[in-house]
C-alpha cells in the first residue's frame, strides 16, 4: 500500500525525470569527466586518459588568473552598484501612490524580459565614440571618452541587466514591512535618517543580501554583455570559455573553467543559504 | 498616512528610469533612420531598415526558427510541469525534494555551463545541429518557469473543494479535469508565456549547441552585432522589443505582470 502510494507521484514526475536525468545530470557528469580528460591538439579530448593538468594550468597561469580576477572584480562592482541604485529605488517606488507604484515597478522590472542581446546593442549605441553619451560629454566640455570595449561599458550594461534581480527581493522584503512601525519611530521623535537606518534598513537586509548574491552569481557567468561590449580586450570567464570552445577547440580546458565557475557560484550560494535561509529559488525568475 | 517622497528621491527615481529606458529608446529611434549609419533621425523617418530585415537572407528564418523552438519548448515544459507540480505539491514521498530541486536547478546553473554540458552530450549522441535535440535543451531551461507558476497556483487555493468532490464520488481524473485544471489555468498560461519568452531570448546556452541550420534569432543577432553594426540590427532589435512587449501584454491580461515578477499582485 505504502509502495503503491509512493508510486503515483513518481509516475507523475516521470516524463520530467527522464528528460532532466538524460539532458541535465548525465551531461553535467560528462562535463566534469571532460575537464579531467587529456587534451591533444590533433584529436581534441582524449577519452580514457585523465589528468588534472587543466586545473593546475588555470590556477597557475597568470593569464587565466587575471581573467578570473577581472570576472569577480566586475561581479563585485556590479553587485555593489546594483545595491546602491536598486535598494533606494525599490524603497522610493514602494512609497508611491497607486497607480504610479505598479507602473513604475513594471518599468523597472519589465526589461528583464527583453533579450539581453538587444540591451547590449542599445548600450553599444549609447556608448560608442559618436554616441549620445559622448555627444553630451563633449557638450559638457569633458570631451569624447573611449568607453566601448572597456570595463566601464561592461559594468554599465551589466548593472542595467542585473538591476531587476536586486529590486525584486528588496521589493518583496519591503512588502512585509509594516508602515505603522516606521510611523511609530517617527512619532517617537526619531529623525528621518534614524528611522531609515535603524527601522527600515535592518528589516530589508535579507532582501538586500539575497539580491546581492543573485546579482554577483549571474554577473560572474554573464556572456552576451562582455561578449558584445567588452570585445576581445575585456574577456570574462564566460567569453573565455566560448573562445576556448569555438576558436581553440580546447574543450577540456573550457570545461575546467566552467566547472570552476559553477563551483564558486554554488559555494557562495550554499554559504549564503546556511547563514541566511534559502530564499534564492523563491525570488529568481 | 504615508510620507511622500522628497524632491531628491524623485530626481533619483527619474535618473534611474532614464537609465533603464534609454538603451531601448535609442534602438527604436535609430531603427527609423533613413541613413546608412547609426544615427538618430531628426527630420525624416524611414522604414527601409525594416524592409531590409524582411529581405535579408537568413534573419527572418532565424526569427521563425526561434518562434518554432520556443513554442515547442514551452509546450513540452508545460506538459512536464503540470503532473510534476501536482506530485510535488500534493504528495509527500521519498525523493520529493530531489525532484523539486532537480527541476528548478536550471535557474541556478549558469546557462554557460548548461551550454557546454549539452554540447558534450549532443556530440556524444550525434545530436549536434538537430532541431529536436535543441527543443529538448530549451525545455530544460523553460521547465523551472512553468513549474514555479503552476506550483504557486496549486498551493494558492482551498484544497477542501477537492476533498468535497472526492467525497461525492468523483474519480481523480474528474477532480483534475473539472476542479484542479480550471483553477490553475491562469498559472499554466502564465507559466507557458514566461517559458516561451525565456526560451525565445536564450542566447548563452543556445550559442554552444546551434548549427547554421537551426540558428535562433538571439544567436544570429549576437553574431551579427559582433561583426557588423548598421541600422539593420536596430530594426531587428526593435521588432524584438515589440514582440516582447506583445507577449508581456498577454501575460499581464492572463496572469498579471506584477504577480509574475514579484510574486503577488
Amino acid at each position: 500500500m505504502n509502495f503503491k502510494k509512493n508510486l503515483i507521484p513518481w509516475a507523475l514526475s516521470l516524463p520530467g525525470l527522464v528528460l532532466f536525468v538524460s539532458l541535465l545530470l548525465i551531461p553535467m557528469l560528462m562535463t566534469v569527466v571532460l575537464s579531467f580528460n587529456v587534451y591533444d591538439a590533433d584529436v581534441g579530448a582524449v577519452s580514457g586518459e585523465y589528468t588534472i593538468a587543466h586545473y593546475l594550468k588555470v590556477l597557475g597561469d597568470s593569464y587565466y588568473y587575471e581573467i578570473f580576477f577581472r570576472t569577480y572584480w566586475i561581479s563585485l562592482c556590479v553587485a555593489l552598484i546594483c545595491m546602491v541604485i536598486g535598494v533606494p529605488e525599490a524603497y522610493i517606488i514602494s512609497r508611491m501612490r497607486s497607480p504610479w507604484r505598479s507602473i513604475m515597478l513594471l518599468v523597472v522590472l519589465a526589461p528583464l524580459l527583453v533579450s539581453v542581446v538587444v540591451r547590449a546593442f542599445g548600450w553599444s549605441l549609447l556608448l560608442n565614440s559618436t554616441g549620445v553619451v559622448n555627444s553630451l560629454l563633449t557638450l559638457a566640455g569633458i570631451g569624447p571618452v573611449r568607453m566601448m570595449y572597456t570595463e566601464i561599458a561592461v559594468i554599465i550594461a551589466l548593472v542595467h541587466v542585473m538591476l531587476p534581480f536586486m529590486v525584486i527581493p528588496v521589493w518583496t522584503s519591503l512588502q512585509k514591512l509594516d508602515p505603522a512601525v516606521e510611523n511609530a519611530a517617527l512619532s517617537l521623535n526619531a529623525s528621518y535618517f534614524t528611522t531609515l537606518t535603524r527601522v527600515v534598513f535592518p528589516q530589508v537586509m535579507p532582501g538586500i543580501l539575497s539580491g546581492t548574491i543573485i546579482v554577483f552569481g549571474l554577473t560572474a557567468s554573464a556572456f552576451a554583455i562582455p561578449g558584445l561590449l567588452g570585445g576581445r580586450r575585456i574577456k570574462m570567464a564566460a567569453t573565455l570559455v566560448f573562445d576556448l570552445y569555438k576558436n581553440d577547440l580546447n574543450w577540456p580546458l573550457g570545461a575546467t573553467i566552467a566547472i570552476i565557475l559553477l563551483g564558486v557560484n554554488l559555494a557562495i550560494i550554499l554559504t549564503y543559504n546556511r547563514f541566511f535561509e534559502s530564499r534564492y529559488k523563491k525570488i529568481l525568475g | 498616512m504615508q510620507r511622500r517622497n522628497g524632491t531628491l528621491a524623485i530626481v533619483f527615481h527619474c535618473l534611474v528610469i532614464g537609465f533603464i529606458l534609454s538603451p531601448l529608446l535609442i534602438i527604436v529611434l535609430v531603427a527609423f533612420t533613413p541613413e546608412n549609419t547609426l544615427s538618430i533621425p531628426t527630420s525624416n523617418f524611414s522604414l527601409r531598415w525594416f524592409k531590409a530585415f524582411f529581405q535579408h537572407s537568413d534573419l527572418p528564418s532565424a526569427f521563425f526558427n526561434s518562434i518554432k523552438l520556443s513554442s515547442a519548448a514551452a509546450i513540452l515544459a508545460t506538459c512536464i510541469a503540470v503532473p510534476s507540480a501536482i506530485a510535488i505539491s500534493r504528495y509527500d514521498f521519498p525523493g520529493r525534494n530531489f525532484i523539486n530541486g532537480l527541476f528548478l536547478s536550471p535557474i541556478i546553473i549558469p546557462s554557460l555551463v548548461l551550454g557546454i554540458a549539452l554540447l558534450r552530450f549532443f556530440s556524444a549522441v550525434g545530436g549536434t545541429g538537430n532541431f529536436g535535440w535543441l527543443i529538448l535543451a530549451h525545455t530544460i531551461v523553460a521547465t523551472p518557469y512553468t513549474l514555479r507558476l503552476i506550483m504557486a497556483a496549486l498551493i494558492g487555493y482551498d484544497k477542501s473543494i477537492e476533498n468535497a468532490a472526492y467525497s461525492l464520488g468523483a474519480s481523480s481524473w474528474t477532480v483534475f479535469r473539472r476542479i484542479i485544471l480550471p483553477i490553475i489555468l491562469p498559472g499554466i498560461a502564465g507559466g507557458f508565456l514566461l517559458a516561451f519568452i525565456n526560451s525565445f531570448d536564450e542566447v548563452t546556452m543556445t550559442i554552444f549547441v546551434t548549427s547554421p541550420s537551426t540558428i535562433t534569432l538571439p544567436v544570429r543577432m549576437y553574431m551579427y552585432a559582433t561583426d557588423s553594426i548598421d541600422p539593420l540590427m536596430a530594426a531587428v532589435a526593435t521588432l524584438n522589443i515589440v514582440f516582447t512587449a506583445v507577449v508581456m501584454g498577454l501575460i499581464d491580461r492572463i496572469y498579471g505582470m506584477e504577480k509574475l515578477l514579484v510574486g503577488k499582485g
